[in-house]
């Protein structure tokens, strides 16, 4: 024991830990691993057929595409509403800046059918975009859509703080050394924010992929063409294919487990970078 | 004011001259981004309200008084009621062990506690379904004990739970740290038990941040709808929470209907968005006023 | 380049931070701003650098005027405080950035850069560190490295914002001398601010002291320090010992000393301040003919080639305290020791009619 924890005059770490590691294994890691066990049961040409179906590659297509585009999105917006809510003084600013993590406080399935009715050919934006030829509502841009609206705090809440701590001096600096805006922005700015910068994107993407509420009523969920993955795993369970549904959840936790070491990485990096001054 | 304005002159305008672009730069960003928030965040919010009024106020109201309506916030509430109090326990005791104490595996430890966040809500609930459910380890046990947690309301609980687990100990775990050990030491030295230094020692010294933590695990409790979704079977008046409701009555067209409970939803997330702001306003003055107001 | 600042005024609220600033700054000075905080020698500088605009007045380069000219055109280099170092750069690129940032047409070639960047990093003396970034240097070759790389862009002038402020007192003291070696080889003119008096008298050529947003004396090191003009100059400027006194008609009383004072030959009986240096204190065993100041020895710290004394007037009800400094060989033939008697009196001082009487 003496190795595993450092001592401490403070009492309750045993009870404390204890308590911990039985709610996390009872509430997380158990259910969790019956996800791996009951797919170890299956055998692997099974597995692979099922995971690699065209249908379930389609799904992988549109959930990872729209989720990546809906990040970028959300990266070059996150980027640039961040510095006008550090950078600048208008009307309402505290209140638009509240307002920022609404998808994160507004339940999904609420965003969804809003974001439906809004984009439909008929709704409020919908009907400018018609006539333009570009249909939203039940089409992949309706995921687009959908995976961008909740996705949008990420790398707002991310990029915000690091943009506060960057001192005037620094720009100043480059200002005095004959750079311009742009070049401050791009050779001081824009390399200080980037770890932040990634980090929220990373969030994003990861969210959007998991993403389910907001998306099926917008999708139209036709299969081939606007079903998500994780529908698609709905879909098996009400057909009661429990094998086919858990081999397709296990690709998605591998995938989420890999994302989740990525923003770790950048986690720290970014810290790395803001504490060296 | 006029004292920090007296002592450090150039601090209070931040922007100088050459940090500043020019005006038409400045409101073009400023245009490009609240036209972005607009499309993607004000209109829908708004959107929610009209659409719930569009066909009258006694539309409405009936909408969110029918049996099965209000069935469902007594579901939601019910969940909340007991997935929040639970993870605040969870929470407190996470957050103790992680910021008071140096121990081997911490990091992998408090990753362990995000890992809810980074799983589907729609796995979240299948592998409860796996566990509980009729083909599940303890499907047949269940059975033979006449008990029901899948499609029944125990399921709903317990997938809230999971989907909620990291809120208040992440938000815990930085302010504890940042808090040092300093005091509870010094309550010990002094001869506080584990229990008296904890209550009036630690918990007085972390109440914003818990409930900060509080707050956004109840907005998620409250509104969760993937993971409830795969274990509630959607039995109307029974295993149907709020979201949940949302979607049926959206299913079959009464988009009305639908649209006013939402709007109870997003009333909820506007009061939660407007509480997390006062807290933070508490919790770090100087940066929800001095730094976002240059 | 000479610097000319006319009529300046610069307002933060309702603090005013400079009032009618005049200066004539020569070239190849220089020059140091002196003053305590909120004095308003960073906005002057700042306001010469273009960082800041002044609300009224106007600052001429070479008699041009330059008020309104950007940042960029001034040709003008700036040290920061915190040195300001772009972290995610190489001493080496932090030191080329204000040459890589140039317009296309006036851009040097990659090979010229490199020969310019490599002599300024030896001419600071650290060419051995072009390859670390700034958070593996200590303050003190920050410092160098953003002296190096203002003066990349050959700036006509060179402005230094509390430069050793952030270092502790044996780097500052090397780099202090440094600064001055480097300016008579490089003779750039070249303003700093400082609030440290020790620093702006042996480092600068002239030194400008400010106080609440005016120029109070401007002068040769020697000059500020030998013939303060006012009090606040006197005090700011190293210890000095005050006494009270009254002057009538070109006469000066301080206790029992008498004392021509022909300049204020006006006064009429009016209460006077006397500022007298510590080492300008004659300190006595025995009262030889002059009246003088009777006091007793209560401290005494012998360290170094000066003697400090620290005396408590014996006539004076306050029993102020009165700083002499004398030699190590006048300390020895006084052969004093805590608790004696003494006699003082002021071999030189000033004096100024007190203002609140």
């Amino acid at each position: 024991m003496s190795t595993f924890k450092q001592h401490s005059v403070l009492p309750g770490f045993n009870l404390a830990l204890g308590f911990t590691l039985l709610y996390l294994s009872l509430i997380v890691l158990i259910p969790l691993s019956a996800a791996f066990i009951r797919t170890a049961e299956l055998p692997w040409p099974q597995f692979w057929a099922t995971v690699t179906s065209p249908r379930v590659l389609a799904s992988y297509q549109l959930t990872f595409g729209a989720s990546f585009a809906a990040a970028l999105t959300n990266a070059a917006f996150g980027l640039l509403v961040a510095w006008v809510l550090v950078r600048y003084q208008f009307p309402g600013k505290r209140i638009v800046d509240a307002l920022i993590d609404l998808p994160f406080a507004l339940p999904t399935a609420v965003a969804g059918i809003a974001l439906t009715a809004l984009y439909a050919g008929n709704g409020w934006i919908g009907q400018f975009l018609e006539p333009l030829g570009i249909k939203v509502a039940f089409t992949p841009l309706g995921v687009y859509v959908a995976l961008t609206f909740i996705g949008l705090p990420f790398v707002v809440r991310t990029v915000q703080p690091v943009l506060e701590d960057i001192e005037t001096e620094l720009e100043e600096a480059a200002a005095m050394l004959g750079a311009n805006r742009l070049q401050t922005f791009l050779r001081i700015i824009f390399p200080t924010i980037f770890p932040a910068l990634m980090t929220g994107f990373a969030l994003a993407f990861a969210r959007a992929i998991g993403e389910y509420g907001s998306v099926i009523f917008i999708a139209g969920n036709m299969p081939m063409i606007s079903e998500i993955t994780p529908l698609l795993i709905i879909t098996k369970l009400e057909q009661y294919d429990y094998a086919g549904a858990t081999a397709i959840a296990v690709v998605m936790l591998l995938i989420s487990f890999v994302l989740l070491l990525i923003i770790n990485l950048l986690q720290w990096w970014s810290r790395r970078r803001n504490a060296l001054a | 004011m006029t004292t920090i304005t007296l002592s450090h002159p150039i601090k209070i305008q931040q922007q100088t001259i050459i940090t500043q672009e020019p005006a038409w730069v400045r409101w073009m960003l400023i245009g490009l981004a609240l036209t972005f928030l607009a499309l993607f965040l004000f209109v829908p919010l708004i959107s929610v309200f009209y659409e719930a009024l569009k066909k009258g106020v006694d539309v409405y109201f009936a909408a969110i008084t029918e049996p099965d309506a209000l069935a469902a916030i007594q579901l939601t509430l019910t969940a909340a009621a007991i997935a929040v109090p639970l993870n605040l326990v969870f929470g407190v005791a996470a957050a103790w062990a992680i910021a008071k104490f140096e121990f081997h595996g911490k990091n992998i430890l408090i990753t362990l506690i995000d890992l809810p966040f980074s799983v589907s809500p729609v796995v979240a609930g299948l592998i409860y379904v796996l566990v509980f459910g009729l083909q599940g380890w303890l499907g047949p046990w269940l059975i033979e004990h006449d008990l029901k947690i899948i499609f029944a309301v125990p399921g709903i609980v317990l997938a809230t739970i999971f989907v909620t687990v990291p809120f208040i100990a992440r938000e815990l775990i930085p302010l504890m740290q940042a808090q040092g050990t300093e005091e509870e030491e010094a309550a010990v030295v002094l001869g506080a038990s584990g229990w008296q230094t904890l209550w009036r020692i630690t918990l007085p010294n972390i109440k914003w941040g818990l409930l900060y933590g509080i707050i956004l695990c109840n907005a998620r409790a409250m509104g969760e709808f993937g993971a409830v979704s795969v274990v509630s079977g959607h039995i109307r008046g029974n295993t149907n929470t709020l979201p949940l409701h949302v979607e049926i009555l959206y299913n079959e067209y009464s988009y009305a209907a639908s649209f006013a409970v939402a709007s109870l939803l997003a009333l909820l997330a506007l009061i939660t968005l407007a509480i997390k702001t006062f807290v933070e306003s508490k919790v770090t003055p100087q940066k929800g006023k001095l730094s976002h107001e240059h | 380049m000479s610097i000319e600042i006319r009529h300046l005024h610069k307002q933060f609220g309702s603090f005013a931070a400079l009032r009618d600033i005049n200066l004539k700054i020569h070239a190849g000075e220089l020059l140091a701003l002196l003053g305590p905080s909120g004095s308003g020698k960073t906005t002057l500088l700042r306001v010469i650098a273009g960082l800041e605009t002044a609300d009224t007045g106007q600052v001429l380069f070479n008699d041009e005027d330059a008020t309104r000219q950007h940042v960029r055109d001034r040709q003008v280099g700036f040290v920061f405080q915190h040195y300001a170092l772009f972290r995610n750069m190489t001493i080496f690129e932090n030191v080329a950035f204000g040459l890589r940032v140039r317009p296309r047409h006036s851009r040097l070639k990659n090979q010229e850069i490199h020969e310019r960047v490599t002599h300024l990093l030896k001419l600071v003396q650290l060419d051995w560190l072009a390859d670390r970034y700034p958070h593996q240097l200590s303050g003190g070759q920050r410092q160098r490295i953003a002296l190096a790389r203002a003066l990349a862009v050959e700036p006509k002038v060179l402005l230094l914002d509390e430069p050793f402020g952030a270092l502790d007192a044996k780097v500052r003291k090397e780099l202090r001398s440094w600064l001055r070696r480097l300016h008579d080889e490089m003779p750039i003119t070249s303003v700093f601010v400082t609030h440290d008096q020790e620093e702006a008298l042996e480092v600068s050529d002239r030194v400008v002291v400010m106080n609440e947003g005016r120029i109070e004396q401007a002068g040769t090191p020697d000059e500020v320090y030998e013939q303060p003009v006012n009090p606040f100059v006197y005090e700011f400027l190293g210890h000095v010992n005050l006494f009270h006194g009254r002057i009538h008609q070109g006469r000066a009383w301080i206790g029992d000393i008498e004392i021509d004072a022909p300049e204020h030959a006006e006064a009429e009986d009016l209460a006077a301040i006397a500022y007298v240096r510590p080492h300008d204190i004659e300190v006595d065993r025995f009262l030889n003919g002059d009246s003088a100041l009777p006091a007793r020895v209560s401290h005494i710290l012998s360290v170094g080639p000066v003697v400090r004394l620290e005396l408590t007037r014996e006539d004076h009800q306050d029993r102020n305290l009165v700083q002499a400094e004398i030699s190590k060989e006048r300390f020895r033939e006084l052969q004093l020791a805590k608790g004696d008697r003494v006699f003082i009196k002021p071999r030189r001082l000033d004096l100024f009619p007190h203002q609140s009487h």
